[in-house]
């Protein structure tokens, strides 16, 4: 069927400046650009990856939206005309990579932060110690004593504990989603900033074997990659039940990108589909959950934290404390803004809630009952920038997990088309070619370079919220103030209006 | 009342005879006065131990009421609630300086056998405490401690003193505070000392990690009804010492923790508590600038913030402990000492009771 579909952008090429180098043509792993005497376009292919323009030495290359003016119609959004026309050709479901782009609320643009005036007095950042660090894990509600003051020593058994340096941690990516460049960029800068990055469900390739004290090992419904061996050789271990961009729906890895070294880590034959279901099938409710937790607590010798991760959907509050009362030592929340390397359009856009709400009433919900110290809590979801993270911690959350901003740094364009594994900065592909355009050495630096610039921000605004240590900021409501949110959002996020004092 | 008033000078002043030497109340109040300039008029306090000798098994309930309704309400609840051995106002001398005060009364109460099934006799009494702030309009209990009472208005911490007629009191911990807070209170429940049970605290300075602070006892059943952050205080020495049962210089270190840069280099086993405090009990360190006294009926306890952002000078005297914003306040009533010293950032200062007192 001849496609009615106009192209979404337009490329414009400066023939003045082009030297004809063909860069361009090389660099572009949509089919948007070809070389027929001069540099020609096939704008219909163009995904607005960048890829060309970046790399034109003669800066010869915009991009721009095409201008086709649909008859105006709130209604019937050019959008949506669109994706009418993609399923009347196509009879399929509509395949979207990355976080929900649709303009609902963003809550953390709605907060804004305290600071200290005159009678506390704020902290200078660069002359005091200002204390990011953080431990993952579950915390017992008290700690025992024995012996007299002189020869005190500590009777309460501590489960095992994850350090971080920077509340903030890589989001699960899994190999065959993103590349294994991308994969060993993630893990050298967890490493060498102190924090952790995720194999996602994906397994773990051997050459990530030297970071695995800094690897969140993933169990999903797919089991891909999981053996005793993987279980223990990590940071810790988290169970995925769920997905921000995906809730309730599993996963599929195209047989095409199943080659031989991720037939190797997922442990399934070459050119297979490797499937996620939609729930695990040993799951089936929350005792079953709790089976699991302690076979792979059984499995670590109790010595790694176990994590559970869920989707933000409506009941998240009461579907967490079954999870931390099911014996988890880490809640992981991902918002329904959080990104995915291929899901249905439908559910990414219109599933799930957002973070910020989720977040608020989780932490309130574990507090009620009295059982907030059992368990730490991660959120993801679409975490932009560090004001995020002072945000989130402030509503309640033990340290956040970043996915789609990783990927930024080390190049990502969002251009929502990792599904197709076209990946022109070698990061949601497999195709060899385009893996070696990224480096994973000068991944890892921007990467650092990223955590290291929140880190310095995060410090800031505690020093000006006149606190030290990032305990001190967890939890603390009373430091956030809402702007232009009804009574009933304030009231879930527990904050006040702006201009409402202590 | 945090909402009417940010305590931003302030000066706190506390002495102790280790051996319950009981003190007349007249050497704190010179004491207080030595620093007029760092209250504003705005309120003053003192907290005193053993200065009911005869009913000391009793709790003394030290109530300030809005109207004689509150009273009434507050009387019924106390006859369902307790065994009522004594009643009487609480005495004052009118004082220039000190106007409109509350009625001030004090009450001996025991605890009925039968009330404490569930319960022991301490948290029975600290759920009264809440309950009788969170629901019942105009009362408020200044101090529910035995053998101990908290004595506080707003005014000049010497005009306060002398209203009360303290130097009628002999007490082996005196705690006062006079206090300058940003804008008017004219709340009597609003000055220091803030107290429960036998636990007072007198503080200079304000906590920035107040809404974790609040938070973290609200999981425990604390109602934290009068919106200050020096409340939090108290009350957490109470979940951390009498409820968790830490050692008292574990519960001042969760409070003021090291920093981790000092943990990392603890040896081993010091090493090992100090992190799992943090661990524990992260939220209850208390951010920002403070310095406090902490009074409780086997000792007194100073602390300072861990960058020390608020002034305290100690100092020691054959059985008395001194502890005071600034030396001034010590020199003026004990001229001679064999120890004057200013305490580290985040080190406690303990005095400890030694001796048993009637």
């Amino acid at each position: 069927m001849e496609s009615q579909l106009p192209a979404e952008f337009i490329v414009n090429i400066d023939h003045e400046r082009c030297r004809r180098c063909k860069r361009c043509v090389i660099n572009c792993s949509f089919s948007a650009i070809e070389f027929k005497d001069k540099v020609t376009i096939n704008n219909r292919q163009c995904v607005a990856c960048h890829r060309c323009a970046t790399f034109c030495p003669e800066s010869a290359i915009t991009i721009t939206q095409n201008p086709l003016d649909y008859k105006d119609g709130y209604n019937w959004s050019p959008e949506i005309r669109k994706n009418i026309l993609k399923q009347a050709e196509s009879g399929g479901i509509i395949l979207t990579g990355m976080g929900n782009p649709k303009p609902y609320p963003i809550y953390w643009d709605h907060m804004l932060i305290d600071a200290c005036q005159v009678t506390n007095p704020s902290i200078d950042p660069l002359r005091e110690p200002m204390e990011l660090r953080t431990y993952l894990g579950a915390k017992p509600e008290s700690l025992e004593f024995e012996g007299d003051i002189n020869n005190i020593s500590l009777k309460t058994e501590l489960a095992p504990q994850v350090k971080l340096d920077i509340p903030v941690v890589f989001a699960a990516m899994s190999y065959g989603a993103i590349s294994l460049n991308a994969h060993k960029a993630l893990a050298m800068a967890a490493k060498r900033m102190g924090t952790l990055m995720n194999t996602g469900e994906g397994g773990l390739h051997e050459d990530l074997a030297g970071y695995t004290d800094r690897i969140i090992v993933q169990v999903a419904s797919g089991r891909f990659g999981v053996t005793s061996k993987y279980l223990n050789n990590s940071a810790l271990v988290e169970i995925k039940i769920g997905q921000g961009a995906k809730p309730g729906i599993g996963g599929h890895l195209p047989g095409e990108k199943v080659g031989e070294d991720i037939s190797k880590t997922r442990m399934i034959p070459v050119g297979t589909d490797a499937l996620s279901p939609a729930p695990h099938h040993d799951i089936y409710s929350i005792e079953d959950l709790s089976q699991l937790i302690y076979a792979i607590k059984e499995t670590t010798d109790y010595k790694k934290p176990v994590s559970v991760k869920i989707a933000a959907v409506h009941n998240v509050a009461a579907i967490a404390s079954g999870i931390v009362r099911a014996g988890a030592d880490i809640v992981m929340i991902d918002g329904f803004r959080g990104g995915t390397g291929a899901a249905p359009m439908i559910i990414r856009d219109h599933v799930g809630i957002p973070i910020e709400l989720a977040l608020a009433a989780v932490d309130d919900r574990l507090r009620q009952e009295g059982i907030r110290n059992r368990a730490s809590i991660l959120v993801g979801g679409s975490i932009r920038q560090s004001a995020d993270v002072v945000k989130a911690i402030a509503l309640g959350a033990d340290a956040c997990v970043i996915g789609t901003a990783s990927l930024i740094a080390m190049g990502c364009r969002v251009c929502q088309k990792c599904y197709t594994g076209n990946c022109a900065w070698g990061i949601a592909t497999q195709k060899p070619e385009l893996v070696r355009r990224l480096n994973p050495e000068v991944g890892a630096d921007r990467l650092c370079n990223l955590l290291t610039a929140w880190g310095h921000e995060i410090q800031e605004v505690l020093g000006s919220l006149g606190i030290n240590a990032i305990e001190s900021l967890r939890g603390s409501r009373e430091r956030l103030r809402g702007v232009g949110l009804s009574q009933e959002t304030l009231d879930i996020l527990g904050i006040k209006h702006a201009g409402i004092g202590q | 009342m945090k909402s009417d008033g940010i305590p931003s000078g302030c000066a706190i002043s506390g002495l102790m005879s280790e051996d319950g030497r009981r003190i007349g109340g007249k050497v704190i109040i010179q004491s207080i006065a030595c620093m007029h300039d760092r209250s504003n008029g705005l309120g003053g306090g003192f907290a005193a131990y053993g200065i009911y000798p005869k009913r000391k098994d009793m709790y003394a309930f030290h109530m300030m009421f809005d109207n004689m309704q509150a009273k009434e309400n507050t009387e019924e609840f106390f006859k369902d609630h307790f065994n009522v051995d004594k009643d009487e106002a609480i005495p004052t001398q009118r004082q220039n300086g000190v106007s409109n005060p509350p009625i001030l009364w004090r009450y001996f109460l025991e605890v009925p056998e039968n009330k404490l099934e569930f319960l022991s006799e301490r948290d029975y009494v600290t759920k009264t405490v809440m309950k009788i702030h969170s629901e019942i309009d105009g009362a408020f209990v200044a101090s529910s401690g035995m053998n101990m009472g908290a004595f506080k208005g707003v005014g000049y911490p010497e005009d306060i003193g002398s209203f009360y007629k303290l130097e009628d009191y002999n007490a082996y911990i005196w705690t006062s505070h006079g206090r300058f807070p940003t804008n008017t209170p004219g709340w009597w429940g609003g000055a220091h000392p803030f107290t429960l049970l036998d636990w007072s605290v007198v503080h200079n300075g304000e906590i920035s990690s107040y809404g974790i602070n609040k938070r973290y006892l609200e999981m425990f059943g604390y109602k934290l009804e009068l919106r200050t952050d020096t409340e939090v205080i108290a009350y957490m020495f109470d979940l951390l010492v009498r409820k968790h049962k830490l050692p008292i210089e574990k519960a001042v270190e969760a409070l003021a923790a090291p920093f981790w840069k000092d943990i990392d280099r603890m040896e081993p086993q010091k090493k090992k508590m100090a992190i799992a405090l943090r661990h524990v009990y992260g939220s209850t360190l208390l951010n920002g600038p403070f310095s406090i006294i902490i009074g409780h009926s086997r000792g007194m306890i100073g602390l300072n913030d861990r960058i020390k952002l608020r002034p305290m000078t100690a100092a020691r005297k054959d059985d008395m402990l001194y502890m005071a914003s600034e030396e001034s306040a010590i020199r003026e009533i004990a001229p001679d000492l064999d120890e004057v010293w200013s305490p580290r950032a985040g080190t406690p200062v303990f005095g400890i009771l030694k001796a048993e007192v009637e």
